[in-house]
């Protein structure tokens, strides 16, 4: 059977039919598919979403200590927070397979840095693949799991946003069960006590040396010779963009494993070529493996070191050509990303505009979106949960240097359970006098709503208990008269609250609490919260078109040509948050 | 490789350009052609643009149509054709629906929705104007004008031998199919 998959989807199928049986992950762009396809595959095997990648991680490694295959999905900067477990398991080694997937965002179309993840297998020794399409992506998945228990090894499955979210044609096979392999206790391989571990370090050099040979054999490095004059060495989905500008007579490496770098293998094909290029998305990582064996070749001097590479760029880059084209004087006008019509968020960061003499550290998620015009609330996205530990640095930092500025932390929900409790800890601990805002929009917005361990459900869907943020925040040592939880859609109540909050002299939270306006709303929602299908409208004759309203930033107020502002009914969502902004009570509420 | 034909779908964020390319890339999968499909998710959802990518023929390298590969260019929303413009061929197809989704710059009146798109548009391509919203809103649900657009994407392209019925059929929510197909008729017959 033919289907047309994305590569995620594919990396899905591929472990379900190599047998996995354990596989976890923190939802991320572009990994986040690679699970929520899992999930369809429930009855034969065990899919979850983890608090945070480190945890995903350490989980699917347990699952390969108890024999199975497992697997460990995330984003290329998820990998930061799993580096810790990851670069000791490559000293240990796997029983059952054991593969992580990262996802690289060369372009940063949804991240906040461009790192290039393939250097951590180098770096953590660990075995990489790196499929080109879709069908790679299934036949690589598979590979991986066998390489991985054939190595003693866990395997870095390297994917980027393009092999993530393009589609291609995936021809499926049925799974194959695998039994448990049985357990044994092995504290020489599975404790890492420097005495073992000094031995698994040298025993791990002796191990990169076989994996060394197989990549210099293996079907997926095979060269395709087609001339003697070109030759290109590309890997992932470069390889695509290099096969549709160079000439027929040019010959390929395609690296599908590309660490331990194939070496042997690369010098005899350089030798049959004239001339080497290296096609390479992110940093110059077959480059430099070429350089350090003394071989010549072209790649970053033509090539651009970040950014998504594309036919067009290989093309202008290696030939200087660009394609004809169609080309018009008049330009489209911008469309950033907004809060949506009805975002909870929009009530909390307008009210906060309106505040003075703070700083706001914010985080990772939908909410970042604050920090753009009209709002502009927040002074910082650094990475997941870093708002609240940024701002500590800050308040102390302010304090100790005679500044009354107050720092404040924004993190949503999932981002805060991620890795925010811990900074919260340590602002209650070393009792500092940050306020931070936990924006609880009863979901994993960003990434297309996931649920977490907030939410009340699994993955599949199971009902879960619930972590009460307010009670977990008295209980990491925040006093209960310091903690408000509020509706940030009362204007307000939400302006009373934060004056109060900002004024504390003390570790203090504000937990605003609105389900995420495209929610599939729970029974739970629909009982807590009013979620009846209303929507505002304009009363033309009491509008003094003051714009007070439009500052708000939502997409469902309109200023039209002649200057006057109208409601979207489509779009709008009846959050009540422009009703509450305007002077002249132009506004009304329709149900 | 040369007779890799290149479709390029934009829209905003919402729009359904999603299940537009969906159902297009399985009929070609279908009908015998190597497809490959590219969409970009993620933050672009919160009210961005977005672009879904077609390649198909005999053999499909990249996932990505390239700057002047177009041979037709779908725009969901009026200006988002003018964004893409330069990906058209020379000569190129452009179907576009006359509908406006104003951008946040324009909802906050500080840049101006641009005036003759199409005029200008038909000055370097070949232009089938479309009232998706209003040909779906009279089908009763203005949501399907995806599927009006496909039609008249279909119609642009010239591909034969497929049976669109159960395209739709297989590819649409339970409940929606009958109103998807007199979606996609009307945009074929524009």
């Amino acid at each position: 059977m033919s289907v047309i998959l994305s590569g995620n989807e594919a990396v899905a199928r591929g472990a379900y039919e190599a047998g996995l049986v354990f596989a976890s992950a923190y939802p991320g762009t572009p990994s986040t598919e690679v699970l929520e396809n899992l999930a369809q595959y429930k009855d034969s095997l065990y899919c979850e979403w983890a608090p945070n990648e480190k945890v995903a991680m350490e989980a699917a490694i347990g699952a390969s200590i108890a024999g199975v295959r497992s697997l460990a999905a995330m984003k290329h900067v998820g990998v930061n927070v799993a580096a810790d477990p990851l670069f000791t398991i490559a000293y240990m080694g796997a029983t059952g397979g054991l593969v992580l997937v990262s996802a690289d965002d060369p372009g940063q179309h949804s991240s906040q840095n461009e790192q290039d993840n393939r250097n951590y297998a180098e770096a953590a020794r660990l075995l990489m693949l790196n499929p080109s399409d879709s069908q790679e992506s299934k036949d690589f998945t598979k590979l991986a799991f066998d390489l991985s228990e054939k190595f003693n090894t866990p395997v870095l499955l390297h994917i980027t946003t393009r092999t993530c979210h393009s589609k291609g044609i995936v021809t499926f096979a049925d799974r194959v069960e695998k039994a448990a392999i049985p357990y044994e206790k092995n504290s020489a391989k599975y404790v890492s006590v420097p005495a073992n571990a000094k031995v698994l370090r040298a025993k791990l050099e002796d191990r990169v040396k076989i994996m060394e040979e197989y990549a210099n054999t293996c079907e997926i490095n095979k060269p395709e010779y087609k001339g003697s004059k070109v030759g290109v060495i590309t890997s992932g989905v470069s390889y695509q963009y290099a096969k549709e500008v160079f000439p027929e007579d040019t010959s390929f490496l395609k690296l599908g494993l590309s660490w331990p770098f194939p070496g042997e293998l690369a010098k005899e094909f350089a030798s049959k070529v004239d001339k080497l290029y290296v096609v390479e998305e992110m940093d110059p990582y077959i480059e430099r493996h070429l350089m350090q064996l003394g071989i010549a070749c072209e790649g970053k001097s033509l090539i651009p070191r970040f950014g998504e590479l594309n036919s067009d760029i290989v093309r202008k880059s290696i030939f200087g050509t660009e394609n004809d084209h169609s080309e018009l004087e008049k330009q489209a006008v911008n469309r950033p990303p907004v809060l949506c019509a009805g975002c909870p968020h929009r009530g909390f960061y307008y009210v906060l505009s309106k505040k003075k003499n703070y700083a706001a550290f914010g985080d990772i998620g939908c909410y970042t979106l604050g920090a753009a015009p009209p709002l502009s609330v927040l002074d910082t996205a650094l990475c997941m949960g870093s708002s609240i530990s940024t701002a500590h640095g800050a308040q102390i930092s302010w304090e100790r240097t005679g500044s009354d500025r107050k720092a404040i932390g924004v993190i949503g929900d999932s981002t805060f359970l991620h890795t925010g409790v811990n900074s919260l800890m340590e602002v209650a601990y070393n009792n500092s006098n940050v306020l931070t805002c936990i924006l609880d929009n009863r979901i994993t917005g960003m990434t297309g709503h996931q649920q977490n361990p907030g939410t009340g459900f699994t993955l599949t869907g199971e009902p879960a208990p619930e972590v009460d943020i307010e009670a977990l925040c008295i209980s990491i040592g925040i006093k209960a008269e310091n903690i408000y939880v509020i509706n940030p859609l009362d204007l307000e109540e939400t302006s009373r609250v934060l004056d109060e909050a900002m004024a504390k002299k003390a570790p203090t939270v504000v937990i605003t609490r609105w389900p995420c306006a495209l929610k599939k709303f729970s029974e739970q929602d629909k009982k807590e919260f009013d979620l009846t299908k209303k929507y505002c409208a304009i009363d033309q004759d009491k509008c003094k078109k003051c714009k007070a309203c439009v500052k708000t930033g939502c997409p469902a107020i309109q200023t039209q040509a002649d200057g006057s502002i109208v409601i979207d009914k489509a779009s709008c969502m009846g959050c009540r948050v422009c009703l509450q902004v305007c002077p002249f009570d132009a506004i009304e509420e329709v149900r | 490789m040369n007779d890799v034909k290149n479709i390029l779908l934009v829209g905003v964020g919402g729009q359904g350009t999603i299940l537009a390319s969906k159902l297009l890339s399985e009929a070609l999968v279908n009908a015998g052609y190597d497809v490959k499909m590219s969409e970009v998710h993620g933050m672009s959802q919160r009210g961005g643009n977005v672009s879904t990518q077609i390649r198909y023929g005999t053999k499909v390298y990249s996932p990505i149509v390239g700057v002047g590969e177009a041979d037709v260019i779908v725009a969901f929303e009026k200006m988002e054709a003018l964004r893409w413009i330069e990906y058209l061929k020379k000569g190129g197809k452009i179907v576009i629906n006359d509908f406006e989704i104003p951008s946040a710059p324009i909802l906050m009146g500080v840049a101006e929705y641009p005036q003759g798109i199409i005029e200008d548009l038909e000055s370097v391509a070949d232009v089938t104007v479309i009232k998706a919203a209003d040909i779906a809103g009279e089908l009763g649900n203005t949501k399907a004008m995806n599927v009006v657009l496909l039609g008249a994407l279909v119609k642009a392209l010239g591909i034969e031998g497929i049976d669109w019925d159960a395209v739709i059929a297989g590819g649409v929510k339970k409940g929606f199919e009958e109103l998807n197909t007199k979606a996609f008729k009307a945009g074929y017959a524009q």
